[in-house]
């Protein structure tokens, strides 16, 4: 079947099995950092945003995201090289193999929720698995970036 | 992964109807729970274009479509205000953001899932499913039919003004539940749901009857059944849920001074 979807800001078409994901068909597409970590819906690698919602793109139908916005980090080289350097600076960076789903989801929760405290942060990643470098650093990053600019 | 050959986005649901009727055939949810298992199938029923996603909210009622995720469940205002936060409190360690963002209501609820925290929510309330052909049933009853080829529709839940609270225990907070315990008062009835025993939820009704929230406990949690599993023996599980009944129960107590 054919579906039409804007992916990163271009509207694309794509010829899909019926019962693919939208992970396999953003693969396709080039997106590398885009992966599947656990295949079993828990680790959060897979990331993207459909329409503004962080949705785990492993187990999404691509038949569904017909008329949809995508957008995977190679879609916010911005957004996602400004959190970098918050992570970076506070040496949360080891293998970098799960930060495009920590980022998608961060930015995500930057849209959703109007300044979380450390509870409801924490709450809003917790389907952000993987973290080696052992989640403290980061959670000191992400404070850091949603505060940046601010008090 | 659960495979298909054909997708289908129904455009009636007299055409999900009919096309479920074959066993080759299988209606998709948030294809979280669906897409993990092996499974062959010709036509996956797509219901998303059917405007099952809202949650609506009337003078007597709250319906929630099938298709609202476990997110809008999470976040709605309306339901959360009128029934004390549960609705939050019994999908906020489901797994992940990204998840609930998935998941949908129609799909935790016709699952009839041991584990779910939805269906141990939602059964202390006046709730309801609406099935295309089987019509309004009581949650109750509902959650000890038979699997069909019915399609769920929405489920509904009153507004009749019951006190309500929802407690769980996890081994970690995004694990499946050890057990799951919701509680509702209304004029002095009270009913008791307890899930993840690790089996399907069930609810009982008391009558408060001047019986301490200790006692009005050991005869909830002492009804039920238990069973031992990787999360907890059944002993435990009925430890347990003593425990979270009890201090709901307390907890209404001291609101109601």
């Amino acid at each position: 079947m054919e579906i039409g979807f804007i992916l990163n800001g271009k509207r694309i078409k794509s010829d899909i099995a019926d019962d693919a994901t939208l992970f396999s068909v953003l693969r396709d597409k080039g997106c590398y950092s885009v992966k599947c970590g656990c295949e079993t819906e828990n680790c959060g690698l897979c990331t993207v945003l459909v329409n503004g919602k962080s949705r785990l793109s492993c187990s999404f139908l691509a038949a569904r995201v017909d008329n949809c916005e995508v957008v995977t980090l190679e879609g916010v080289q911005k957004e996602a090289e400004e959190f970098g350097m918050y992570l970076a600076g506070e040496g949360a960076e080891q293998c970098g193999f799960c930060s495009p789903g920590l980022i998608m989801n961060v930015l995500a929760m930057e849209q959703e929720l109007e300044s979380p405290d450390e509870e409801s942060i924490k709450e809003y990643l917790s389907g952000n698995l993987c973290r080696c470098s052992g989640y403290v650093s980061q959670l000191r990053a992400i404070n850091k970036y949603l505060n940046r600019g601010g008090v | 992964m659960i495979r298909f050959k054909n997708y289908v986005k129904a455009s009636s649901l007299e055409e999900a109807y009919t096309l479920n009727q074959k066993k080759s055939s299988v209606i998709g949810g948030g294809m979280m729970w669906l897409k993990m298992q092996n499974r062959v199938k010709v036509t996956l029923i797509d219901l998303s274009g059917l405007g099952l996603d809202t949650i609506e909210e009337t003078e007597e009622e709250f319906r929630i479509g099938a298709m609202c995720t476990l997110r809008e469940l999470e976040t709605h205002k309306g339901l959360n205000t009128y029934f004390q936060g549960v609705m939050k409190e019994c999908t906020r360690f489901i797994v992940g953001t990204q998840f609930r963002n998935g998941a949908t209501v129609g799909g935790s609820v016709f699952g009839r899932f041991g584990f779910s925290d939805i269906t141990t929510c939602l059964l202390p309330l006046d709730s309801y499913v609406e099935l295309y052909q089987g019509g309004i049933v009581p949650l109750k009853d509902f959650c000890t039919m038979k699997f069909d080829r019915d399609i769920l529709v929405r489920i509904i839940i009153k507004k009749d003004g019951r006190k309500v609270s929802y407690a769980s225990q996890r081994m970690a907070k995004t694990d499946f539940p050890q057990i799951a315990c919701c509680i509702s008062e209304k004029d002095g009835n009270i009913a008791v749901s307890v899930g993840a025993r690790p089996n399907l939820a069930e609810v009982v009704y008391l009558e408060k009857a001047g019986k301490s929230a200790e006692e009005l406990a050991a005869e909830a949690a002492d009804s039920f059944r238990y069973g031992s599993n990787m999360r907890g023996s059944a002993e435990y599980r009925n430890h347990l849920a003593k425990v979270y009944i009890r201090r709901m129960l307390e907890q209404f107590e001291m609101e109601g001074k």
